[in-house]
């Protein structure tokens, strides 16, 4: 009998799975998970989707089934929560600058009201003159837009 | 729960999943025909959503009765859809797509904004969480229905003939379901008259500011959520025939 796996083991575990659309990040990282129940040899996931209609959440489900198994759980339960909402807000700042980094500007804050929206800089130039092509993207967390100084079109992940 | 408000509760879930579900297959049809592309992307992004939205839905009333999302997707009939018609009317024109989806996108958010104060935990927290992503969809469609009003002669008439014919149908969404009135009394549901006062109050407002005029006919009422139009049957019959053709398929 191998020594029962803790909650902190799982939770460094699940942190290295990655986003399986922006896999420079991880799901832990990017608020996904929420929470994490051991009681012996049982572990109870809790999940939060980020956009619902998300077709990543089906993968990530069994990414996180898969790992805490491999840890030596033999029972695990994945739930998904709905409440609070998920919120980019809660995507770590290190995770934003990797997105960055990859060619991906992160989103600006959620929640507040800003008196004026701050201009989103290129993620490859920083420049500030930059402008939105398309409020929709090829996945639904994101926005097109075209940097002016650079030409460079480049994602934004949307303030959800 | 007591039954009856159970069976009412199931109605009602099926009927906005329902709703959502049949949108998303009429808007699918304009990807790969969208006017621009960045149209075609954005319509394929509000599918997408509208179907995120529909599981949501269904899997409320799969907690509660056990019924299989994907077999009532892919396997009732015309007759047993609980959708509004107006959401399963031809997609018509992008004057007719982009107003459809304006009228609908508006009352989602109000229906949805009140329904967060739902004693039911379940639907308060999807509601919370669905009306959080139809903020995108309403400034898309508010922007398309102030660009087509007031661009040019033809946008301006072709979406003021969607405004005449749509209108009347677009009242249906505030017809409630049989046993709604009882889910309304238990604090379970908001009242669909302040809705509808709310989304009266702020359709006329947009679309006045965009140049139409609110039709002083406002001709065909529907209803009764188990009647239909005649275009439902050739839209399941696109929607389920994959599943259909083979219904013990385990891989896609």
């Amino acid at each position: 009998m191998t020594a029962l796996p803790t909650s902190q083991e799982l939770w460094d575990a699940l942190a290295r799975i990655p986003d399986p659309e922006i896999p420079v990040v991880g799901v832990v990282e990017m608020g996904i998970v929420r929470e994490v129940v051991v009681e012996g040899r049982k572990a109870t996931i809790r999940m939060t989707p980020t956009f619902s209609g998300c077709p990543a959440l089906h993968l990530i489900r069994a990414q996180l089934e898969a790992t805490a198994r491999a840890l030596g759980f033999e029972e695990v339960v994945v739930e998904t929560v709905l409440s609070p909402p998920w919120t980019t807000d809660w995507i770590t700042p290190e995770a934003k600058e990797r997105l960055r980094q990859y060619g991906i500007a992160p989103p600006g804050p959620a929640s507040g009201v800003p008196l004026e929206a701050a201009p989103t800089p290129c993620p490859h130039c920083g420049s500030l003159n930059t402008s939105l092509k398309n409020a929709f993207g090829p996945t639904l967390c994101k926005a097109i837009y075209v940097c002016n100084a650079c030409q460079e079109p480049f994602e934004r992940f949307k303030a959800l | 729960m007591k039954p009856e408000v159970k069976e009412a509760l199931i109605a009602k879930l099926t009927a906005l999943a329902d709703d959502e579900v049949i949108l998303a297959q009429r808007n699918s049809e304009w990807v790969g025909h969208a006017p621009i592309l960045e149209e075609d992307i954005a319509l394929a992004n509000l599918t997408q959503d509208e179907l995120g939205h529909a599981q949501i839905w269904y899997g409320l009333r799969q907690a509660l009765d056990g019924a299989d999302p994907d077999r009532l997707v892919f396997f009732r009939e015309a007759s047993e859809f609980r959708n509004a018609e107006l959401l399963e009317l031809p997609r018509g024109d992008w004057a007719f797509t982009m107003l459809r989806q304006f009228l609908f996108d508006l009352y989602e958010s109000l229906w949805l904004e009140a329904a967060q104060r739902s004693l039911y935990p379940p639907l308060a927290q999807a509601a919370g969480k669905i009306l959080r992503e139809e903020r995108f969809h309403l400034q898309h469609s508010r922007a398309w229905v102030e660009r087509l009003g007031l661009g040019t002669e033809e946008s301006h008439r072709r979406l003021q003939e969607a405004l005449d014919f749509q209108w009347g149908y677009a009242q249906q969404l505030f017809v409630p379901i049989p046993g709604e009135a009882l889910l309304v009394a238990e604090g379970l549901l908001p009242d669909l008259e302040t809705v509808k006062a709310r989304w009266l109050e702020y359709a006329t407002q947009r679309l006045q500011q965009s140049g139409l005029k609110l039709p002083i006919n406002p001709g065909y009422q529907p209803a009764d959520r188990s009647h239909h139009t005649e275009h439902l049957w050739s839209l399941l019959a696109e929607m389920q025939s994959t599943a259909r053709w083979d219904p013990q398929a385990q891989v896609w």
